[in-house]
């Protein structure tokens, strides 16, 4: 059906561009020889057709923003996401008005300047003034940005150990996260991919068996942190570079065989608290209503409807890694102190597991 | 043929260094005679147009093969549109391109991360780093410094063949049992070392590295050959600060694939060590496939870093030749100088030197030191003012100009008009910070699509229009020209605009699909969107590629300098000669950008006329 569209559509635009310049031909005046160089009715048409385009430009803008404004990921759900947020907008905001004026200026001057065999150019070839402008200013605006940017990189990348975080490995391979929680001493037990046969495959992330700061290390195959408290990332991989990547969280970095890698964040909103927000309460009525329509369709030709949809913390990878690489992503629940100590004693430790 | 073509350099390289005109005239004269008496020589059809040491045919070979590849590449991204528009649907075109890889017509995410990553490779490095700056640095380097041809004709030769032949492997390497090369166009290890981690890493793989080794060898003769051209061959009168600003735009960006082409040479290399012969150059603690591998110690952020040290000035060894040549363009077509020629130069300086310095700014999450981040931040953004400089350089050159909208000067408005508005966001991508939460987004792929793939292929086609002329000595139909332009323009916009909103709803990319899992359904309408630009986009270069071939056979008989443009290259006889010009080189009076200068007869003073008594030369 879809294929019959596209090829209908093509079709149908070979034919207007066939006609269009059918029709360009036909209005040339007969005697008019053509050389295929632009004439003054080109340039005063193409002209034209620049300034429309400028108004093409600024109505694909708005229309864009409008429309599709809502699918933007919502405000961040972590302490320095905010700080990010407010660097990207403020970014925007210049880059945005530096676009809009120069576009104007371009296809303004494109449309004005159009030629015709009365008008002479001017001959202009150097000024100093307005190249020193033209320097200076990107130069103070750049320095903003570089200073600003560079204090909110620090800012986030900049670890400190202290006691109250909890120390948290995100493990990829392919196709899929695992997660492994240091346990009561706080401390990860040392892990090799050497190990990962060890115990007839069930340490499953390459537990060092000699090193007992593993012990109560506790591995999972679901994300949960406690709000408000500093979460350490170690990140690593056992194949292929995957990227541990939790766009609400505004929280990036890359897993690296035989590296590990480190990213710190503190989570300051409950998946609860995020299902109440309004633009998430509208996005999920949004999805829900595009899984209701397909769902529909699947129940019409005898297959089972989709589940309604609710909203979850996501890691993604964010690295090609393979066939699978656009399905492996992971579940990420944030949940209050209490609720995290309530989940985190029901789970077994390596030792338990491996015995 | 070749030693004759030497021994013709040399005698041009030194008559540069001679100062005494008489002495000069002479060897000019015997070197002409050399020319006749080569003319004499008939061509077979194999010297003239296989293995021809012409840069004119070299020129048009490269244009040729470019196109071709251009048509598999932008082919190839319409199919995976397909799959993201429509994901898991079965389409009939997919059963007769892909065969057993599109079991009932449905795109297996294999073969979509093959099309992804050949249609990466294919664009940057054939289309629009060989059809680019290969057609364009062959075609006016002699004949806009006033040279008989390249200084080495014969390497100019080895490197097109060498070129062709790394197309071909390129090409071949899509019909191998496991498929083409499939770990991005990035190729990273260890996904691309290891036949276990995906299929495209078996075969297909050792056949991109091939291909590229080949393609590297090919673009290093050719810089070398284009930068020694550069620096000794020009006529006389033509000083560096009277060059066009094509030619510095040429010679800079082979300078910077000198310095860096070398680099990813050694990165592929060493891949091909990890791979076939057992070394860990790359590669440490890998468990894969139920079994633990031997290598140890390698790292695959050392590939990143040589990659990057080659990918990013290739950024601008794509772009700069399609600045220079909308410098050309716009300035002739704007019946006015180029403004502000020395800062021109100087910010293709500027940005030569900064690109080799930023590669680190791809890496920024890759677990780099977070100092080094800093540093890539503050050179990366710095580039933006050389940027700027040029942005502003060109809107001022048609400020108040007698703008002749042909169609090369639609598509050079076009090129910076995408320059800006994909530059601007590589202000955002550059931040470290920011790029936390963008990198590998849509976003980027919108980024650097607008501001170097699109912008880059808009300065191909400005070329195209402008020199096909000179190429073929017929004129492209302008309305197929101009309706071309205004399809493209829409659509590019209507392609990659709503990219960003894409991005900036977390998609990453080199997703078979956002469908998988339910958060990023929402965006599955934009995807439509863009994917009918980006078949609007190639029909309409369908039409380009209808008035190309047509008008190489029924097109208007070309008049020696259509565009009445200052460069050296439109004194030149139309027909199609060895040598360029019979009898003498013009010699060079003037800067190129003397449009509508006060007190001349004419808009335009070509280079070769010398000033009049009282004229001043502008001290540009």
């Amino acid at each position: 059906m879809t294929l019959l569209l596209v090829l209908t559509s093509l079709i149908l635009i070979s034919i207007a561009v066939w006609q269009l310049t059918k029709i360009l031909e036909l209005s040339k005046p007969l005697d008019y020889e053509n050389n295929e160089i632009a004439t003054d009715k080109d340039n005063d048409m193409q002209g034209k057709l620049m300034f429309l385009f400028l108004i093409f430009i600024y109505a694909l803008t708005i229309f864009s923003f409008f429309k599709y404004g809502d699918v933007i990921l919502p405000e961040s759900a972590s302490v320095h996401g905010e700080n990010y947020d407010r660097l990207l907008w403020f970014s925007f905001s210049i880059i945005f008005f530096v676009q809009t004026i120069t576009q104007a200026l371009l296809y303004y001057f494109a449309f004005k300047y159009r030629g015709n065999k009365k008008r002479k150019a001017l001959f202009f070839a150097d000024s100093n003034f307005l190249e020193g402008v033209w320097t200076i200013i990107p130069t103070i605006a750049l320095a903003g940005l570089i200073l600003y940017g560079l204090f909110t990189w620090v800012d986030i990348m900049t670890i400190e150990e202290n006691d109250e975080a909890i120390v948290v490995e995100l493990y990829a391979q392919q196709f899929n996260w695992k997660v492994r929680y240091a346990g009561e001493d706080g401390v990860l037990g040392d892990a090799n991919v050497r190990f990962l046969q060890d115990y007839n495959g069930k340490n499953l992330v390459g537990i060092d068996p000699t090193d007992r700061n593993g012990d109560d290390d506790i591995v999972v195959q679901e994300l949960h942190l406690p709000v408000d408290r500093e979460v350490v990332f170690r990140i690593r991989s056992q194949d292929v570079l995957h990227s541990a990547f939790m766009p609400h969280f505004r929280a990036q970095m890359n897993a690296v065989p035989g590296m590990i890698n480190q990213f710190a964040f503190i989570p300051n909103t409950t998946t609860q608290d995020m299902r109440l927000r309004p633009e998430i309460v509208e996005k999920v009525r949004k999805i829900n209503k595009i899984r209701f329509d397909k769902s529909e369709e699947l129940v019409a030709s005898g297959d089972f409807p989709l589940d309604p949809y609710e909203f979850d913390f996501l890691l993604l990878c964010n690295k090609v890694c393979g066939a699978s690489h656009y399905n492996m992503q992971m579940k990420i629940i944030v949940e209050t102190e209490e609720d995290f100590n309530k989940w985190i004693d029901q789970q077994i430790t390596f030792k338990e597991f491996v015995q | 043929m070749a030693q004759k073509n030497n021994r013709r350099s040399k005698i041009v390289g030194t008559d540069i260094e001679v100062d005494v005109t008489e002495k000069k005239d002479i060897i000019i004269e015997s070197h002409d005679e050399d020319h006749e008496h080569n003319h004499h020589h008939k061509d077979t059809f194999i010297t003239k147009y296989i293995f021809s040491i012409d840069h004119k045919m070299i020129s048009k070979q490269y244009l040729i093969t470019g196109l071709i590849m251009g048509i598999v590449g932008i082919a190839m991204s319409l199919l995976f549109r397909l799959q993201l528009a429509w994901p898991e649907e079965s389409f009939g075109i997919f059963d007769v391109l892909l065969g057993k890889w599109a079991t009932d017509g449905v795109m297996d995410p294999n073969v979509y991360l093959a099309l992804v990553t050949i249609h990466g490779t294919i664009m940057v490095f054939f289309v629009l780093t060989a059809g680019l700056s290969g057609t364009f640095s062959n075609l006016l380097i002699p004949l806009q410094i006033g040279a008989r041809d390249m200084a080495s004709g014969f390497l100019n030769m080895i490197s097109y063949w060498l070129f062709f032949l790394s197309s071909a492997i390129m090409i071949a390497s899509l019909f191998v049992e496991a498929g083409p090369a499939a770990a991005g166009w990035t190729i990273y290890p260890p996904l691309s070392a290891l036949p276990q981690a995906q299929p495209g890493s078996a075969a297909g793989m050792t056949l991109w590295l091939v291909s590229m080794a080949l393609f590297i060898a090919s673009s290093l003769l050719a810089a070398l050959n284009y930068i020694v051209t550069v620096l000794n061959l020009r006529t006389e009168g033509m000083t560096m600060t009277r060059l066009p600003l094509t030619i510095w735009a040429f010679l800079v960006t082979a300078i910077i694939g000198v310095v860096s082409f070398p680099v990813l040479l050694s990165a592929a290399l060493l891949l091909i060590m990890d791979r076939s012969f057992g070394t860990s150059f790359f590669l440490s603690d890998i468990f894969i496939q139920g079994e633990v591998l031997h290598y140890q110690g390698g790292s695959p952020v050392l590939f990143e870093h040589l990659f990057w040290f080659l990918g990013h000035p290739e950024v601008y060894i794509v772009l700069l030749p399609a600045l220079g040549i909308a410098s050309e363009v716009i300035s002739t077509n704007a019946r006015k100088p180029i403004f502000g020629y020395r800062a021109m130069v100087g910010s293709i300086l500027a940005i030569a030197f900064l690109s080799t310095i930023v590669w680190g700014h791809h890496m920024f999450i890759t677990g780099m030191n977070p100092f080094l981040g800093s540093v890539f931040t503050f050179t990366t953004l710095l580039i933006a003012i050389p940027s700027a400089v040029k942005a502003f350089n060109y809107i001022t050159t048609i400020w108040k100009g007698n703008i002749q909208f042909n169609p090369g000067m639609l598509f050079a408005i076009g090129l910076v008009s995408t320059f800006i508005s994909g530059g601007l966001t590589g202000i955002i991508l550059g931040d470290s910070a920011l790029d936390i939460n963008l990198h590998d987004t849509y976003f980027v792929v919108a980024h650097f699509h607008l501001v170097m793939g699109i912008s880059a292929l808009y300065g191909l086609f400005a070329g195209v229009y402008h020199w096909y002329p000179r190429m073929f000595g017929r004129m492209m139909n302008k309305n197929l020209g101009y309706i071309h332009f205004w399809i493209t323009a829409i659509s590019a916009y209507g392609v990659f605009f709503p990219m960003h909103f894409v991005g900036m709803a977390g998609l990453p990319r080199r997703y078979y699909t956002n469908t998988n899992f339910p958060y990023f359904d929402d965006v599955a309408n934009i995807n439509v969107v863009i994917t009918l630009f980006a078949l609007l986009a190639g029909a309409a270069q369908l039409v380009f590629l209808y008035n190309f071939i047509s008008s190489m056979f029924y097109g208007k008989k070309s008049v020696k300098n259509p565009w009445k443009s200052n460069t050296l290259e439109w004194t030149a006889p139309i027909k199609h000669m060895h040598g360029n010009w019979p009898g003498k080189i013009p010699h060079v009076f003037r800067w190129p950008y003397d449009y509508s200068k006060p007190g001349a007869k004419d808009d335009f003073i070509p280079q070769n006329v010398p000033l009049k008594k009282g004229e001043k030369e502008l001290q540009h």
